[in-house]
């Protein structure tokens, strides 16, 4: 395990749709793309979520870009949720603080 | 009809600041101002507003807004494109032409109706995707189901050449994709314009998100003059590419990096970006930095639209009540948490609510991470408690609890505040597209 995290490689904005969760990871150039892209993995995502269900990531290399699906995580999302943060806007932040296991 | 059309970002949601539209209203030669101000939420909070009161039901800040930037455009030059109708487009239409009268600025309103599809799923009974069972079988009242219409009746309504046109649920991307099918003549299945402009549009719909709103971060994204934000604009060409831009010397940033971050917004699937007009595919769009804050826009292409349409369903969902109450210190973390099993018991044992109702957060203590991160010990933590329950004076017990904390409960609680709201629980399902049409009403000119 790395000191690395995404917060150094990388921004993310957090959207939703529902109960999916969707994270943009923009990295800040092609070698922070080339890291993320072997590193953070959807496995990585799935298990830093504490998600079951698998979750989907599309690789915009030109942009450069990846976006994450994190499924089922957002407990009844905007309307359904209790807590303050119904969206999930901040947990972009949570995905910031993941730590790579490897370094670049 | 010019070569390019410049389409002006006045609001990205419903409670959106006022000023920045103003300025771009005024000095930015629009020849449209969109104000985006309709989400999910806001559409069935608007349907209970228009049960209670029937000439209600649009934005509350509609008037605001138009009072703000009627006076300032050019008549004939800038026209004004609004989904503020909400659950009321026709009361909000004439609300916007009485605001008009009173500034004695003639204007011509087109409202565009035909969104309300209440009637069609009470008779279809589609599966409603969040339970995976038909409609039918909701326990919560049904009060409202709105279709996402697409940019047909904005188009339809420009040729009566309105100055503002209102609507009611639209999707954000067509409230600027009509005025450029409009504009360009493109047509209703030329799949890779209308992604095209559907691009634009969700540039451009969350407003001061594309030029540094929502993206500042003093450490790895510093943005000037947020307090001071310029909302943007789009020039757009008839092929479909466009100039991002925002006004000289307004607040923000738009570059490469902020449109990349907005293009990718809410997007779960980049290949297949669902509208009411076309599947626009966002994969191949690139930016190109073509001067201070301006950024161009290409690559957009797109499929043929779905046979469905997707509609919001808004049920009546009982009522929320919550409590707060900080701590703070040593032991801060254990005093709430000791807090929060005290209010669990009494609203279980007392109040008679049912365990799995009760909602408890430790604000400052990782709770918008909702526990996915270990808490360290915080100078100070919030707790929060909330319930959710059939009426409103079981919603009361809940802040009652928390307050009477004060006297009963750990040391050195503080700043307890409490509160109920009816809540509302917003639900989609799909309908055939051909049950649902769009319809123009022009108010009369009074």
């Amino acid at each position: 395990m790395s000191d690395l995290t995404v917060d150094d490689l990388a921004d993310v904005r957090a959207g939703d749709k529902g109960d999916t969760l969707i994270l943009a990871v923009l990295p800040r150039d092609g070698e922070a793309y080339a890291v993320l892209e072997r590193d953070l993995t959807p496995e990585a995502v799935a298990r830093h979520f504490a998600v079951t269900e698998p979750v989907v990531r599309t690789e915009l290399p030109h942009l450069p870009a990846l976006v994450f699906r994190v499924p089922a995580v957002l407990a009844g999302g905007v309307t359904g949720y209790s807590g303050l943060d119904g969206h999930g806007k901040s947990l972009g932040y949570h995905l910031l603080m993941l730590r790579l296991d490897r370094t670049p | 009809m010019g070569l390019v059309i410049r389409l002006g970002a006045g609001a990205g949601f419903a409670g959106d600041r006022i000023d920045p539209a103003v300025e771009l209203a005024r000095d930015g030669a629009l020849d449209y101002l969109v104000f985006e101000c309709l989400g999910e939420r806001t559409v069935a909070a608007g349907q209970l507003r228009r049960l209670a009161d029937p000439d209600g039901g649009y934005d509350p800040l509609l008037e605001a807004r138009m009072r703000a930037v009627l006076p300032v455009i050019e008549p004939g030059q800038t026209r004004i494109i609004t989904n503020s109708g909400a659950a009321n487009p026709i009361a909000a239409g004439r609300r916007v032409a009485d605001v008009a009268r009173a500034l004695d600025r003639p204007t011509r309103v087109a409202v565009v109706t035909g969104d309300d599809a209440l009637e069609t799923v009470r008779r279809l009974d589609p599966v409603v995707w969040e339970t995976g069972e038909p409609l039918s079988t909701s326990t919560e009242e049904l009060v409202s189901a709105n279709a996402y219409l697409g940019a047909e009746g904005i188009r339809l309504a420009l040729a009566d050449g309105p100055d503002v046109v209102v609507t009611g649920r639209v999707a954000d991307p067509a409230l600027y994709l009509g005025p450029l099918q409009h504009e360009f003549g493109w047509a209703a299945d030329n799949w890779p314009l209308l992604a095209a402009g559907t691009v634009v549009g969700h540039l451009l719909e969350c407003a001061g998100q594309l030029t540094g709103g929502y993206f500042a971060d003093p450490g790895t994204k510093p943005v000037p003059g947020l307090a001071r934000l310029g909302f943007p604009f789009a020039d757009v060409r008839p092929d479909g590419t466009a100039t991002l831009g925002k006004l000289d010397g307004s607040g923000g940033r738009l570059d490469v990096r902020t449109a990349t971050e907005q293009l990718l917004y809410e997007v779960d699937r980049p290949e297949a970006y669902l509208t009411p007009d076309v599947v626009a595919n966002f994969s191949g769009v690139s930016f190109r930095e073509a001067g201070p804050d301006r950024v161009e826009v290409a690559g957009a292409s797109g499929a043929a639209r779905p046979d469905d349409l997707k509609v919001t369903l808004g049920f009546r969902g009982g009522w929320l009540g919550e409590g707060q109450i900080s701590y703070a210190g040593p032991r801060a973390l254990a005093r709430a948490e000791l807090a929060a099993e005290i209010v669990r018991e009494r609203l279980a044992d007392v109040h008679g609510i049912a365990p799995d109702a009760i909602g408890v957060e430790l604000i400052g203590a990782g709770a918008a991470f909702r526990g996915l991160a270990p808490a360290t010990e915080p100078l100070e933590v919030r707790l929060r408690v909330t319930a959710r329950t059939a009426d409103a004076t079981q919603a009361h017990t809940v802040g009652w609890e928390v307050e009477s904390l004060y006297t009963n409960g750990p040391a050195g609680g503080g700043g307890a505040r409490t509160g109920i709201q009816q809540s509302l629980v917003v639900r989609s399902c799909l309908v055939p597209r051909d049950l649902v049409s769009p319809t123009v009403t022009l108010m009369e000119e009074r």
